[in-house]
């Protein structure tokens, strides 16, 4: 069972969500307030989405600066896995924990509907569970979601494996090279712009018809691989390598 | 001590597309305003601030804004310290 701490910004609104998806994946997640120190021997770290501090300025320009985000820095420095969604995402390219940044939406509306995304890595914390290629249904709901990086680092990004899902079907915000969502060099800390706690059966469904392809990131979590290690380590077919 | 006003132009990076601006742009040319080329659209920001000297006020402005106000990954930005341009 890995401790999870999912912060709450003012402003953040799928920390319930969020929060019930990890305990669903058999996590024993916790809140951390965003005025707290002390990420309580998290072992992992969610920022949830949402409009922290009302999106002013920029999306999670001002988080960025929260008390909290010292620790969960100190925590993404350390090797610890952190996973950002969509606000979360965005506040982890403003804190430089990430590459790049998130812009308008090429065609500036908001949106909120389904996104396919297909996974390209499966080498992450919370991607370990999921088929290399597999395609997955899972909620957008975003006006900054448009993923700009200079050209070089997106080489980069692409030569390294770090773009890990992939918009397929159509790109919805104008994103670069249909990026949806990268892993840090060290392959731990992870963002997302998708909503898989919006795509879980156990937190948001009521039957079999209802999708779970968000699911497998708390699982993957959860899994004994979700690689809790120092940035050097890699877990392939069972065991630990070193790289 | 003596107050500054800084005013910060933050705006998008020139080679990132910038919706607004050309949402602007559509909007001027169906209204007639062909002469428009191009538009695009940023922000603003007024600052007072105490400073020991005109330099002073930009080193701290230019400081916030590497900080704060602009995100240099997608964004250049421009001081103006009392009506006067600088970089």
């Amino acid at each position: 069972m890995k401790r999870v701490a999912v912060i709450v910004f003012p402003g953040s609104n799928c920390d319930a969500e969020t929060l019930a998806a990890a305990r669903a994946a058999g996590s024993d997640a916790y809140f951390v307030w965003h005025h707290d120190a002390d990420l309580r021997q998290a072992d992992v770290v969610i920022l949830p989405g949402g409009f922290s501090y009302g999106d002013y300025l920029r999306s999670g320009a001002i988080a960025r600066f929260s008390k909290v985000m010292a620790a969960v820095t100190a925590h993404a420095r350390a090797g610890g896995p952190v996973l950002g969604i969509c606000n979360g995402f965005q506040i982890l390219c403003e804190a430089g924990l990430l590459p790049g940044g998130l812009m308008r939406n090429a065609r500036l509306r908001f949106l909120s509907r389904p996104a396919w995304v297909r996974v390209d890595q499966t080498d992450s914390p919370f991607t370990c569970l999921y088929e290399k290629g597999e395609v997955l249904e899972i909620p957008i709901a975003h006006g900054d979601g448009r993923y700009v990086v200079d050209p070089r680092t997106a080489a980069e990004l692409e030569a390294t494996g770090r773009v890990v899902w992939r918009y397929v079907r159509d790109n919805p915000n104008g994103s670069t090279n249909d990026i949806a969502g990268i892993v840090n060099a060290g392959r731990n800390v992870l963002g997302i712009m998708p909503h898989p706690e919006r795509r879980m059966r156990a937190v948001v469904g009521t039957g079999d018809g209802d999708g779970d392809d968000g699911a497998r990131v708390f699982h993957s979590m959860e899994a004994r691989h979700a690689t809790q290690h120092a940035v050097d380590v890699r877990a392939v077919d069972d065991r630990h390598l070193r790289v | 001590m003596s107050a500054f006003r800084v005013e910060v132009r933050v705006m998008p990076r020139g080679t990132l597309l910038d919706p607004q601006g050309q949402a602007v742009e559509h909007a001027l040319h169906a209204l007639g305003f062909g002469d428009v080329a191009r538009v695009r659209m940023g922000k603003h920001l007024v600052l007072d601030l105490n400073a020991g000297s005109r330099d002073e006020a930009l080193a701290r402005a230019r400081a916030m804004c590497d900080r704060l106000l602009a995100n240099p990954v997608t964004e250049d930005y421009d001081l103006v310290v009392d009506g006067d341009a600088s970089r």
